[in-house]
């Protein structure tokens, strides 16, 4: 019956195929952004918004962007007003477009095609490059220091990521991300544990540890939020964005952070599998577990914003290049060493 | 217009205007920064922007009394302690005596002020290095020593509570209670702050070794208070220039030793004012116990004063460090000349020796230990 209800769903429309995740990542920022508002309320021993919508405040986020909505769109006098103009939406486009290979369920998958991590990590590479456009476009000095500070940011750290990631392909033996969470369906390991691969190989666990680290810096986080740290740069790269695209800015930071914690939840958490093994399994069920580790990986990064203070610079780029690199090639070979062994 | 930057030569360089509108310059500092990359090799403070010609209304008020709201608007975080220093220097030219329970409730206040201005300083220096939520924290505990002071005086910032010759009114009945709630309180949370911002390491790596600030540096600045003695030096006027009745009162002196870095450095400007805090509790301990329950809080003069010819300079600590006022009379009821001596300006000059050579972050961290309030700077 599974794959008869997959086959289906395959051939929807192209469409339907461009709009569900759209409307999973619209909703998801509005939920998140007052999400973070109340994580960091209670974190803080504030109540954060109660307003607006009644229940808690629960329609903020809303408020805020009809808000954004009417603002007038101002552009600098001296910048370069295409690519001004353009930036905020080739970000948000670079971290949608990744999701198509995101199986968000065992039914539900944008695109199956079999290098899906490798169109991912090429797709939000181009990040970068809109975060540089978006800085240096706008013609201000902090902007620049900003779109500098992130380019060399996210270049280096990429290198950790994708070392994790192979690791991680090591021990699957597929690019397909599909193919990876099928292989982790199943409660085998010690007789209960589901077959995950965080569970499945000690080094992996190093692994995971090393690649959240570098999804934190990738995403912009605390304590690597340095490309639009408030209070050395004023706001980055995106200091002279106002209204609807600065709004287009937070919507791909928020969607990149789901982004990267979702793939987090596929290559070590068995994405849409069920902890319970059949229990609770099933197509929709799958989105719900696969959507609540996502999430849960979302707070624990809110979680660490809200407590740490901010790197500098220089000791950003030293955590990456004298810690995690060496330490993620050689948690890779010894990856490897261990797949060849047992 | 960006400038046309190129590999060598003079333009390799880039000027950039930090401030009055940046988000970390504690006010409308303005800071001239030439950059090469990140690293900084010429700073320049410009300051005026808060210049409210203090000195000049204290000449033209007609009335000794009348200066004391401007002084709360001096460094307007600790009140209470400009006005201590003010009502202070001329009661000493007047050779006036106050009774002793005015000095016991001028001493609590005044180290609760010590604390909350304190407060104030290291949650926004956690700020500036990106920790957002100790500053919250430690708002908390300020707002209690405002409510305190709500109930004492009726303002929560700009009090005009202390007056030439006594107190403008007593202290509300519940008035030792409520302090002792708060030191009670208190306490634990100072231990809270090691675990959350002291002692962590990423808050230690940005600011160990960041802005050294020598002690000869430091004496020839003319530096006091927090940031003299975070550069390993023992003094404080409250021990060394005994004024008030802090001669009765036992408490140490923090000094800054270099414990996670360099001697001097950020990280130890900041510890000397959390221990600092620790201190200012065992002084108002002290002073609660031995402060009298019933007097007189006013002595008896003249509404109007009338100043003999003469002139006095007198100094006190504030949080912030030496703050001295210097009044000469001149037979009226107005001072001829106030001049007062605002360790934030002081220290504001010493940016750029301690400064070359870092980072814009760095930077951002070293105005935080230095902690200081653009209202006094410019006065």
């Amino acid at each position: 019956m599974n794959s008869l209800f997959l086959t289906n769903i395959l051939n929807l429309p192209l469409l339907v195929h461009l709009a569900l995740p759209l409307t999973i990542i619209l909703v998801y920022a509005l939920v998140a952004i007052w999400g973070e508002r109340k994580v960091a309320g209670f974190i803080q021993d504030r109540l954060g918004p109660m307003r607006v919508g009644g229940w808690h405040g629960w329609a903020q986020s809303i408020a805020d962007l009809l808000k954004l909505i009417q603002k007038e769109d101002i552009v600098p006098t001296n910048a370069s007003r295409f690519l001004f103009k353009f930036a905020p939406f080739m970000m948000f486009a670079a971290s949608y477009a990744a999701f198509a290979v995101i199986p968000f369920s065992s039914g539900y998958i944008g695109s199956n095609i079999n290098i899906g991590v490798f169109y991912l990590l090429a797709v939000t590479s181009v990040l970068t490059l809109s975060i540089i456009m978006a800085a240096w476009a706008s013609n201000n000095k902090w902007s620049l220091l900003g779109g500098m500070r992130s380019a060399a940011q996210m270049v280096s750290y990429e290198v950790p990521t994708i070392a994790t990631v192979l690791t991680v392909i090591v021990v699957a033996g597929s690019l397909n991300l599909m193919t990876v969470t099928e292989m982790q369906s199943g409660n085998d390991i010690l007789g209960f544990l589901p077959n995950w691969f965080i569970f499945q190989n000690p080094f992996l666990i190093v692994a995971f540890v090393i690649f959240f680290i570098s999804i934190l810096a990738e995403s912009h986080r605390v304590p690597f939020d340095l490309p639009e740290s408030e209070s050395e740069l004023v706001a980055g790269y995106q200091t002279e964005y106002s209204g609807m695209r600065w709004a287009m800015f937070m919507l791909a930071e928020y969607a990149d952070m789901l982004l990267l914690s979702l793939l987090g939840a596929v290559l070590f958490f068995g994405g849409w599998n069920s902890p319970f093994g059949d229990f609770m399994g099933g197509p929709v069920w799958g989105f719900f577990w696969f959507m609540l580790k996502g999430l849960l990986l979302v707070f624990v990064m809110m979680w660490i914003r809200w407590t740490l203070p901010r790197y500098r610079v220089d000791q950003l780029m030293h955590i990456c290049w004298s810690v995690l690199i060496p330490l993620s090639f050689i948690n890779l070979v010894l990856v490897a060493l261990w797949e060849l062994i047992f | 217009m960006i400038e046309l930057i190129s590999d060598t030569g003079e333009r390799r360089e880039m000027t950039i205007n930090m401030g009055p509108q940046h988000p970390s310059t504690h006010g409308v500092l303005r800071l001239e920064l030439v950059l090469d990359g990140e690293i900084i090799k010429k700073v320049k403070p410009h300051i005026g922007y808060l210049h409210r010609c203090f000195e000049k209304y204290a000449e033209e008020m007609d009335d000794y009394a009348k200066v004391i709201p401007y002084t709360d608007r001096m460094d307007y975080v600790s009140a209470m302690n400009q006005e201590h220093g003010y009502v202070v220097a001329v009661e000493r030219m007047l050779e006036l005596e106050v009774p002793e329970r005015v000095e016991h409730i001028r001493v609590i206040v005044a180290e609760m002020q010590r604390i909350a201005s304190h407060l104030l300083g290291i949650g926004a220096f956690g700020l500036d290095l990106g920790a957002f939520t100790p500053f919250l924290y430690l708002f908390t505990e300020r707002e209690k020593i405002l409510d305190i002071f709500e109930k004492v005086s009726g303002a929560r910032l700009l009090y005009n509570y202390m007056a030439v010759g006594g107190l403008m009114r007593d202290v509300h009945p519940e008035f030792k209670e409520d302090v002792a709630d708060f030191v009670k309180t208190f306490r634990p949370k100072i231990k809270e702050l090691d675990n959350l911002l002291s002692y962590n390491k990423i808050f230690i790596n940005r600011t160990a070794n960041i802005g050294v600030l020598p002690v000869e540096v430091a004496l020839n600045y003319a530096a006091s208070g927090p940031v003299l003695r975070g550069s390993g030096l023992k003094w404080d006027l409250r021990k060394d220039d005994p004024y008030s009745i802090y001669d009765r009162f036992e408490f140490d002196i923090p000094v800054g030793s270099g414990e996670v870095g360099t001697l001097g450095d950020c990280w130890d400007r900041y510890i000397v004012r959390v221990r600092e805090m620790e201190q200012s509790l065992r002084i108002i301990e002290q002073a609660l116990e031995s402060m009298p329950d019933e007097g007189d809080v006013m002595e008896a003069i003249p509404k109007r004063i009338r100043m003999k010819e003469g002139e006095i300079y007198v100094r006190t600590e504030s949080p912030r460090g030496e703050l001295g006022y210097f009044i000469a009379g001149d037979n009226s009821a107005s001072p001829f000349r106030v001049k007062a001596r605002a360790p934030s300006f002081v220290h504001l000059s010493m940016l750029p020796a301690i400064s070359r050579g870092s980072l814009i972050a760095d930077m951002v961290a070293i105005i935080g230990s230095i902690d200081i309030v653009l209202g006094e700077v410019d006065r």
